[in-house]
């Protein structure tokens, strides 16, 4: 099957709904939540993109609305296109977004670590457990409001927080190099020690 | 509902039945010399059949991603080197491509040839190591492993006198990579990837069609096309499974598309196809780098306009993607303007090709599930992240 128009137009052909996206590289889509797993059931079977290369989401920050969105790579590896999708959740609280796991088998651990780290809940997941936390762990970590050096938490064994009597500390970020902030030169850019996220500009955060 | 697509199901031997009151969980790992790091795997076991393998990780996690957005572009560089350990130098090209991207920064063109060669020897340590780990999980303890690792060595040696450090190379910038290499490096190194050739025959000599390897891994761990697509698998185990996915030739990342080389492709996707791989991408990386150390031009090593300090992208999105030795590395950034990105992403080749061990494994005996981890290459900084 050829198609003689490109895969943007030929996806906005088909979903009116479909918006282009700023990209610096591929092709790129806003799509409504809804909407999500016919333009991806569009892209896999018609314009033959059968990778799922990445599903990931982005946090645009604790004031923003809509503030989770939903980012898919995808890949064919007959006509060698790329192409993005993205979709915005719906809730800003309870942010959902359809599985896509009925069309590919990967998207199966993608979306586990989304919501592991984000809290994103994809609806029709078989088996939406935490990936890399631990299963009782209670916060999202890639949210924006989640501070860098962490909060403190309950061990992932209730045995294990009974034995050594401390659970999850915060990390120490005194002397810490994995911060910055903009503005130059290099020792007000990059200090020793900084969390902006509590510390004496606001309350940390529970 | 079915996951995969029709017609193309597992090669997998059906479990008897009967024995279902006596199945047996095992707990492999996390310290387990087999696991190649802090890896689990939960295993149910039919006598010693594998019936069901839950992988569990997360053990090394330390949120590299948010760290990555807590801090400005160019001190990521070297946290980067601590996602694949074995493959630094290529993690970093990875990265400094997504960047570069973003900022639509120029790379001179013996930085390119660099990074090639640097990605290529960076390819030898890891499938030398890897095949080397192999014979170690089929249980030939440590002298093939230690064969691998004396060529290994010679290569980190080099990198130790360039960069200043064997496996946190930390060599890559946007725009161009950090040291030039003295023409005595590049004689040592060409020196050493002309020998190359002969510790793979002698390798190959002694092991290739050795009885036992051909007996454990032939027809062990197979993966069909269809399913490794399925699941979005790339790399060497993509290829073994007989599908041209290889980004060198795809996306003729860098200066790849000067090059002469071909990609090897497996048949069967079985284990032994997966070790048949590395071996012959080694000997396709020796013929791109003996290309290389005779074409390598003279000239600056970083484009004169590049930004290190006080590096700001302009606002705009990116996807970076390069073929390391393990799959497709990618890094999709985002960047809001400020001089830290606003969302940062690995993709990381090592976590989704273990997507379908359970499916490899199934109904194989709980050694061959060593050695099928062992044919997948995962490192656990990577994984975990």
């Amino acid at each position: 099957m050829t198609t003689d128009v490109d895969l943007p137009t030929a996806v906005s052909q088909q979903f009116p709904s479909a918006t282009p996206r700023p990209s610096l590289d591929c092709p790129a889509f806003n799509v409504p939540a809804g909407d999500v797993l016919a333009v991806l059931q569009y892209l896999r079977d018609t314009q033959a993109c059968d990778f799922l290369m990445d599903v990931t989401a982005i946090d645009w920050s604790a004031e923003a609305s809509p503030r989770f969105t939903v980012v898919w790579h995808l890949y064919s590896s007959t006509k060698h296109n790329y192409v993005r999708v993205a979709a915005a959740c719906e809730s800003n609280v309870e942010p959902a977004m359809p599985s896509a796991v009925v069309l590919w088998a990967g998207a199966d651990w993608h979306e586990r670590e989304v919501y592991d780290m984000f809290g994103i809940k994809f609806t029709g997941h078989p088996d939406l457990r935490r990936i890399l936390m631990w299963d009782a762990y209670p916060y999202f970590p890639l949210r924006k409001e989640f501070p860098l050096a962490g909060l403190p938490a309950e061990m992932s064994d209730a045995d294990i927080n009974a034995e050594i009597g401390v659970g999850v500390i915060s990390a120490p970020m005194a002397g810490g190099p994995f911060v910055a902030t903009p503005g130059e030169p290099m020792s007000d850019a990059e200090p020793r020690a900084k969390d902006e996220a509590w510390n004496e500009k606001k309350e940390k955060p529970e | 509902m079915s996951l995969f697509p029709a017609n193309s199901g597992p090669t997998v031997r059906a479990v008897h039945d009967e024995f279902h009151g006596d199945l047996l969980e095992v707990s492999m790992g996390p310290q387990h010399p087999s696991t190649h790091g802090v890896f689990r795997m939960v295993v149910t076991l039919d006598g010693e059949q594998i019936v069901k393998l839950k992988p569990v990780f997360g053990y090394l996690h330390r949120n590299h991603e948010k760290i990555a957005e807590n801090t400005s572009y160019l001190s990521s560089m070297p946290y980067t080197d601590r996602l694949d350990y074995l493959c630094s130098m290529t993690t970093n090209w990875a990265y400094a491509l997504a960047v570069e991207k973003l900022s639509g920064q120029a790379v001179p063109d013996r930085a390119q040839y660099l990074r090639i060669i640097m990605a290529e020897l960076t390819r030898l340590v890891n499938h030398s190591c890897l095949v080397g780990f192999l014979f170690n999980d089929l249980g030939t303890s440590f002298t093939p492993l230690l064969y691998a690792f004396r060529e290994r060595e010679k290569i980190l040696d080099l990198f130790e006198s360039l960069s200043g450090s064997r496996m946190m190379c930390n060599y890559q910038r946007f725009g161009g990579c950090r040291v030039d290499p003295s023409p005595e490096w590049l004689a040592a190194a060409s020196a050493l990837v002309d020998n190359f050739p002969r510790f793979l025959d002698e390798y190959e000599t002694m092991l290739t069609g050795n009885e036992i390897l051909l007996a454990r891994t032939q027809g062990v761990g197979r993966l069909a096309a269809a399913h490794a697509i399925n699941a979005g698998i790339t790399g060497p185990v993509l290829r073994a499974s007989g599908v041209d996915y290889d980004l060198r030739k795809v996306d003729g990342t860098g200066f790849y598309p000067r090059f002469e080389f071909r990609v090897p492709l497996g048949a069967h996707g079985d284990t032994y196809d997966r070790y048949m791989m590395r071996i012959l991408e080694m000997r396709e990386s020796v013929k791109i780098l003996q290309q290389a150390f005779k074409t390598l031009p003279a000239g600056p090593i970083m484009d004169p306009k590049a930004k290190l300090r006080g590096f700001r992208p302009k606002a705009g999105e990116a996807y970076g993607r390069l073929e390391s030795p393990k799959g497709e590395l990618g890094f999709y950034l985002i960047s809001d303007g400020s001089p830290n990105p606003w969302r940062y992403r690995v993709r990381p080749p090592s976590l989704i090709n273990l997507t379908l061990l359970e499916e490899m494994c199934l109904g194989h005996t709980i050694a061959d599930a060593v050695v099928i981890l062992g044919s997948i290459d995962i490192v656990l900084g990577e994984v975990d992240r």
